[in-house]
């Protein structure tokens, strides 16, 4: 049997295109005082957010998201309502997907994709609606500074310097109710990537461990598909910043795909590099998932983007592997949506 | 001038930290241990003494004058004790300092909790 939805080797052309029917997203101070302050839904005055630790603000965030996420569907976090919960995070074991999935009462999946999460779940979720075994899914993910530092590089207090190439990890979540129907833009193609290494050491220069497996997979895409990158409005990568994104279209021209003014990277979208001290920009779950769920569906809405391949990119590193002094592999999902 | 001796040697010695962070790939907590073991190292030589009478403070507060510190209590309690006096020396020298960043630490941490 031949699978009949399948297009090239890593492409999945959905043969109804689920409707992200509502989408989320809340932020943190330092995003809110970002460009794109302004777009998102719900913003905290600090990193605390009124909890005990960082964890329980960073999950308070992703429950703000899937809430409001779900006011907005006029649905409620229930089964029959909401078929599946799909969302990880950065945090061992996804402890803010699943202690959030435990005050929410759906059937759930957890995800490990580093940065690429928002992409994947978004992937899970219209392969099981076009197949005909789900209705709606909620998509979920975020990430939190002060978590994300802790875990994957120094413990907050001991005031490391950062490397001028290093990333901000984005405080942040965004949340998305995809639906078999209704109104709204539509995921018209899967794009999963596949586990690249390119031989980067350095946790800081997760940008340049990205552009790689983003490059790929924007590549496998447009030849699995047959289209080109005029085709669309807008290809967007999740977070490698302005290093990243520099490499990525280096990267593309020797494989001669040019990425021009159509390329952006959420990274770079979601702060102001010239008033804040974010060294090359944005990382992390919650940087796509903000820039993504805040603003550019609500450009596709505005009517301002018409078709957009959102490509979220993961830094597969844990501390162990990298105090051991293992490379630092990355992945790359890609979704196309149209209006 | 004892001033401006402190300044130029401390903020030497902070210039080579910054240099070698900027320019390779080790991490702050590479620097700090190299520049623990520097101090020892010139200490068990007898440079790192020479260093502090020139420059005072220049030289006793960066971490390099730990590890001088503690390769001096090792050599000074092995000339009366012997190689127990290598082991309880480092401490002797260095305890001060030790036990007060302990318990400095617990108070910060006892009385201010993180906002961001």
């Amino acid at each position: 049997m031949v699978a009949k939805n399948r297009l090239g080797l890593q492409t999945v052309r959905l043969e109804h295109p689920p409707t992200i029917k509502a989408h989320a997203a809340v932020a943190g101070p330092m995003e809110a005082q970002g460009p794109l302050g302004h777009e998102f839904d719900h913003t905290y005055a600090d990193l605390m957010m009124g909890q005990q630790s960082f964890e329980k603000a960073e999950r308070l965030m992703l429950k703000d998201a899937c809430h409001l996420a779900l006011e907005r569907a006029g649905l409620s976090a229930t089964t029959p309502e909401i078929d599946y919960f799909v969302a990880g995070d950065l945090l061992n074991q996804i402890i803010s997907s699943t202690f959030s999935a435990l005050s929410l009462s759906i059937p759930f999946f957890g995800l490990y994709g580093a940065c690429s999460t928002l992409c994947e779940s978004l992937s899970v979720a219209s392969v099981l609606i076009d197949g005909g075994y789900a209705d709606r899914v909620l998509c979920a993910t975020c990430s939190h500074n002060a978590t994300a530092e802790r875990q994957y590089r120094y413990p907050n207090e001991y005031g490391g310097q950062r490397k001028p190439y290093a990333q901000w990890t984005v405080t942040g979540a965004g949340a998305l109710v995809v639906a078999a129907e209704g109104p709204g833009p539509r995921i018209t193609h899967v794009t999963t990537g596949k586990v690249i290494d390119m031989g980067i050491k350095d946790p800081f220069d997760q940008g340049a461990a990205m552009a790689p497996a983003a490059v790929d997979t924007i590549y496998a895409h447009l030849s699995d598909t047959g289209r080109c990158v005029d085709d669309y409005d807008l290809i967007v990568t999740g977070d490698l910043a302005r290093f990243g994104r520099e490499m990525a279209v280096k990267l593309a021209a020797e494989r001669g795909l040019s990425l021009g003014e159509t390329y952006k990277d959420c990274g770079v979208l979601v702060y102001d590099n010239t008033k804040q001290d974010v060294h090359s920009g944005g990382s992390g779950c919650g940087c796509s998932a903000i820039v993504t769920c805040g603003h550019l569906l609500k450009e596709m809405e505005r009517g301002k983007i018409r078709r957009m391949l959102l490509v979220a990119t993961g830094a597969l590193l844990s501390p162990t592997t990298f105090q051991q002094g293992e490379n630092i592999p990355a992945i790359a999902h890609a979704v196309a949506i149209e209006v | 001038m004892m001033y401006f001796k402190a300044f130029l040697v401390g903020g030497l010695i902070c210039l080579l930290a910054q240099v070698i962070l900027d320019n390779s790939k080790y991490s702050p907590g590479h620097v700090l241990s190299g520049f623990t073991v520097a101090g020892g190292i010139l200490g068990g030589l007898g440079f790192y003494d020479r260093l502090i009478a020139w420059a005072g403070a220049g030289a006793t507060v960066p971490i390099s004058s730990f590890g001088n510190a503690l390769v001096k209590g090792a050599l000074q309690e092995a000339g009366d004790r012997g190689l127990v006096g290598v082991l309880t020396g480092m401490f002797h020298t260095t305890s001060a300092g030790i036990t007060a960043a302990i318990v400095f630490a617990f108070f910060t941490a006892v009385v201010f909790n993180p906002k961001s």
